[in-house]
């Protein structure tokens, strides 16, 4: 049963997310809303790992499956070090969208297999992780509009 | 000054306020040698009451209310009384443009300092285009500016980057009412102090910001049916005193966690049943989402987290939940402090769930700062587009291009406008070179003053300065304009409860002085600013022009202002939009039909997360189909970005004094006003101060992370465990000064939503650092009074104040005067 894989994939991409949209916070910290908005956002997918906690371990988080080398490879890579400048600024934002984006479609994924196995207590940490995941790429949208214009044409 | 509410005139419910003139004159004129009475509105609050300017020998020597106004009734506070026009022949006015030459500011001619700005912004744009250009405004100009400065900045300029200090003071009023109604504009009116059966108001010290509307207030609670009064406020005010009084609750959350005390009241009135559940399923979107977020807020939990009695909590919904009629207020308690927008909204909230609003009695305001901080939104020289249009509508877009016949893409709309903070970090790294501050002092009031004078001082930006004196901004200025106060330029402005006010031009500015429109409208000349077609982009020339050009701006939105002409605000009262022909003399109360502004077509937003500030999109909205129904939101409580910590024990908060304005700009230069607050000071517990060691006017050092400020301490009615510090003071700069501004340690962080920065919660420790000799600087009037009576002298003193009681007019709109056969 492959889902197991893919709830390992879920589990440590919001990992991943949480820990990079704090590097990116700290990174950035002259931008207070990028600080504590990105600390907000991380505290999300905290949740959803804790939510996630009780269901991996009634299934078995397994990492290898036959001929699958899963997660490793389909690992997300996270941000271990922000860049500098406006530019940089996007270029990490668009770094996280990234990775929210990945973060998203798992859950995805993992909600249609949920609810082949009648699972309501997983279909429900999909659909909760799923809209507060919503809020997170929102809010990436919504900081890279208002900040591209002053990074791509006037910033120093 | 002593008696800052006047005598009260109690009445009974459901009757008209009675009219009462206050009129206060310059020592030595009597009123037979007033040669003429200029009509106008105080500026020196948020209320705008109307009232006249004497005018003796072409100076403005004194000021009276109008019985007739619907906003007073005749009545004026004594900012109003004593401030409005002392500062207009203080010595010190400036009378020339200066520019900044080898570091020092010097005196010029007006085409030596114009020239100098054309010729810094034309290069700018010429090599890096309108986003190298900031335009950082005031709550205090006129309509007519407002609208001017909005078409050069946007149409002419192309600028995104153009904001108000509205932005500090009621920014989050604006966006509380648009997350929740869709649109701008006070639901409220304040007939409804006539009409309710309780007033709730919500970090709102309204007795010492508004006190003729305080008046207004205490004249019902000191009749025979009171209204009873709640009261959310850290510090003991008059409003908590009153409350308690008439059998209301003062609620005393710790400093940061309005939300939660919020989410509390909401849950108890799911709780108990107390929804009309029949309107709200008619009427909103969102009630089942909001029971789920504020279900864990039980009273005990709630209780825990605010610090208050859960027996209180519940007492105050029980208030709330069980009053026919409900008035409510919000002001800086809950915008300027942690997640002020979601607090604001959980207001609405509150009202929506009952159904209490569109009616006599059930009102909402959503209070402003100042009476002329409303044109800022309406006008969107602030961060928004002119008549409460949606930046991300294209048709609200093409509507202005095409009034403005210019290219839509050049008005700038593919974000939301830029905020104040943001444009100051814009400044800072130098990608906006051009600064153009108006009638405002950002270096006292806005927060971590230390950046922002850096930011101002430093060569990365060119910084133009427009005001009536050489403030502490203007004094880092590369270019100083001279510019005409209130009384001395003509144009309109509106209070909270969308009353317009005409003011007339009374006297002649000083010098070579010129009004903030005149000065606009010569840029936009110099700039040669053109529309599609080539010709002036900028068609008027005088204030009443400007006003017509705008009334065509708001046909068909809600602010509509197309009824209203300069000929019919010289009648006897101030009038409140919308006007038009449905409603040719005005609109006392919006929503009366329960349509609210919220359909995707109509809407100034698509709305936000309220916890992140992340923009809901137009699919989304769309998918909503609001079509007319209000919005329930909620929001989770977090915890205030700084929380005391060992190093820094005690939280810190700031607010306002009843006798001074804005930067004292104009109240220092009273000496009434001046002598009651003279310096600043800074208020301790008993508890607190105990422990610390300090007495009444000590100096004490208090310091935040960011910085430090030295003051006397008062020692008194300031919840235990936080520090209150009036937020006017600033400092002269001198070398080796010690600083004295309140915002010295407030923090750089906003609200998500409505962008405005929280000057109400932060950390900071305080240490002795000498015996003061006297008691703190503070009045004894009002909420900064001694914790032990009598341990400083009663604020009193200013010349006389002359008040009679008049004939009640009729007043148009107003409910009580409907219900009073013959009345009209």
């Amino acid at each position: 049963m492959y889902v197991v894989i893919y709830l390992g994939l879920v589990h440590r991409a919001e990992q991943t997310l949480a820990a990079s949209l704090r590097t990116v916070g700290q990174g950035h910290a002259q931008h207070p809303d990028v600080l504590f908005t990105c600390q907000a956002l991380a505290a999300m997918s905290d949740e959803h790992v804790e939510r996630l906690t009780p269901i991996v371990a009634r299934y078995g988080e397994q990492r290898r499956g036959a001929g699958v080398d899963e997660p490793e490879r389909l690992h997300a890579a996270g941000l271990a070090e922000v860049r500098s400048g406006p530019v940089g600024l996007l270029r990490d934002l668009q770094d996280l969208h990234v990775l929210g984006t990945l973060v998203q479609t798992t859950w995805t994924v993992v909600r249609q297999a949920a609810q082949g196995l009648r699972d309501h207590d997983l279909i429900e940490v999909c659909e909760f992780a799923s809209a507060q995941n919503s809020r997170q790429l929102s809010w990436l949208n919504t900081r890279m509009k208002a900040a591209a214009p002053q990074a791509l044409i006037v910033s120093r | 000054m002593a008696d800052i509410w006047g005598a009260g005139m109690p009445h009974a419910r459901g009757t008209v306020w009675p009219a009462r003139v206050d009129q206060h004159l310059a020592d030595g004129v009597t009123e037979d040698q007033v040669d003429r009475w200029v009509g106008s509105a105080c500026l020196l609050c948020s209320n705008g009451c109307g009232c006249d300017i004497a005018v003796k020998d072409g100076r403005m020597v004194g000021i009276r209310g109008r019985a007739t106004d619907v906003v007073n009734h005749g009545r004026l506070g004594p900012k109003g009384l004593y401030g409005s026009t002392a500062w207009a022949h203080a010595p010190d006015r400036l009378t020339r443009p200066m520019i900044r030459d080898g570091g020092l500011l010097v005196d010029c001619d007006w085409e030596t300092a114009m020239g100098r700005v054309v010729e810094v912004s034309k290069r700018l744009l010429r090599e890096q285009g309108p986003l190298s250009h900031g335009f950082y405004t005031s709550g205090q100009l006129f309509l007519e500016e407002y609208y001017t400065l909005a078409v050069l900045g946007k149409a002419g300029v192309g600028t995104p980057h153009m904001d108000g200090n509205t932005r500090l003071c009621t920014a989050t009023a604006a966006a509380a009412l648009k997350e929740s109604f869709g649109a701008d504009g006070q639901p409220g009116s304040y007939t409804d102090i006539e009409h309710c059966d309780a007033i709730f108001l919500y970090g709102h010290n309204m007795a010492e910001t508004q006190t003729v509307l305080w008046a207004r207030i205490l004249d019902r609670t000191r009749a025979a049916d009171p209204p009873r009064l709640v009261c959310v406020d850290p510090r003991r005010t008059k409003v908590a005193e009153e409350a308690e009084r008439t059998g209301g609750v003062h609620l005393a959350p710790r400093v940061g966690t309005n939300l939660a005390l919020l989410n509390g009241l909401t849950r108890e009135l799911f709780e108990h049943g107390w929804v009309d559940h029949d309107w709200v399923r008619e009427h909103t979107l969102g009630a089942d989402d909001l029971r789920d977020i504020v279900e864990a807020y039980t009273p005990e939990r709630t209780a825990e987290i605010c610090g208050v009695a859960p027996d209180d909590l519940r007492r105050a919904a029980r208030i709330f939940g069980e009053s026919g009629n409900v008035l409510s207020t919000v002001l800086q308690g809950f915008y300027q402090s942690h997640q002020a927008t979601a607090s604001a909204v959980a207001v609405n909230n509150l009202h929506l769930l009952r159904g209490l609003i569109g009616r006599p009695g059930s009102g909402i305001l959503q209070m402003n700062g100042q009476p002329t901080a409303q044109n800022n939104r309406e006008c969107g020289a602030d961060g928004d587009l002119p008549g409460f249009r949606n930046w991300d509508n294209e048709q609200h877009i093409e509507q202005l291009a095409k009034l403005w016949n210019v290219d839509p893409l050049v008005i700038p709309h593919w974000a939301p406008p830029t905020h104040a903070m943001q444009i100051f970090s814009y400044a800072e790294e130098g990608s906006i070179g051009f600064l153009w501050i108006s009638a405002t002092n950002p270096a006292v009031s806005m927060p971590e003053s230390a950046r922002i004078r850096r930011i101002l001082d430093g060569d990365q930006c060119f910084v133009v300065v427009q005001d009536l004196f050489l403030t502490e901004t203007a004094r880092l200025a590369d270019v100083v304009l001279p510019a005409a106060g209130w009384g001395e330029k003509t144009g309109t402005f509106t209070n909270v409860n969308r009353t317009v006010h005409l003011s007339d031009q009374a006297v002649e500015p000083p010098g070579e002085a010129r009004s903030d429109l005149d000065i606009f409208l010569a840029y936009a000349e110099a700039m040669d600013f053109r529309d599609r077609d080539g010709e002036p982009l900028i068609t008027w020339r005088t204030a009443e022009e400007a006003f017509d050009a705008w009334r065509e701006v708001t046909r068909g939105r809600p602010v509509d202002y197309t009824g209203l002409t300069y000929e019919k605000l010289r009648g006897p009262t101030g009038i409140p939009w919308p006007v038009n022909e449905h409603a040719p003399e005005g609109t006392d109360r919006l929503y009366a039909d329960a349509v609210f502004p919220t359909a995707t077509e109509t809407c100034e937003t698509y709305g936000h997360d309220l916890l992140t500030g992340g923009a809901v999109t137009e699919q989304e909205h769309r998918a909503l189909r609001p079509d007319g129904r209000a919005f329930l939101k909620g929001a989770q409580y977090t915890p205030a970005h700084e929380m005391p910590s060992e190093d820094y024990p005690l939280l810190y908060t700031t607010g306002r004094t009843v006798y001074q304005f804005h930067t004292r700009t104009k109240t220092a230069r009273s000496r009434s006003l001046r002598e009651a607050a003279p310096d600043m000071w800074v208020e301790l517990s008993p508890v607190d101060a105990e422990r610390l060691g300090i007495a009444e006017g000590d100096i004490v050092r208090v310091e935040s992370p960011r910085g430090a400020f030295e003051a006397q301490a008062r020692v008194g009615q300031v919840m235990p465990g936080a520090v209150f510090a009036p937020f006017h003071y600033g400092t002269p700069g001198l070398p080796g000064e010690v600083p004295r501004q309140a915002n010295e340690l407030t923090m750089t962080v906003w609200d998500p939503v409505s962008k405005q920065p929280y000057f109400k919660t932060a950390a900071c420790r305080v240490r002795k650092i000498r015996d003061g000799g006297g008691p703190a600087p503070a009045p004894t009037t009002a909420a900064s009074a001694p914790a032990q009576p009598g341990a400083a002298p009663a604020t009193a003193g200013g010349a006389l104040t002359v008040s009679r009681a008049v004939p009640v007019p009729a007043y148009p709109n107003d409910p009580s005067c409907a219900a009073e056969p013959g009345s009209r």
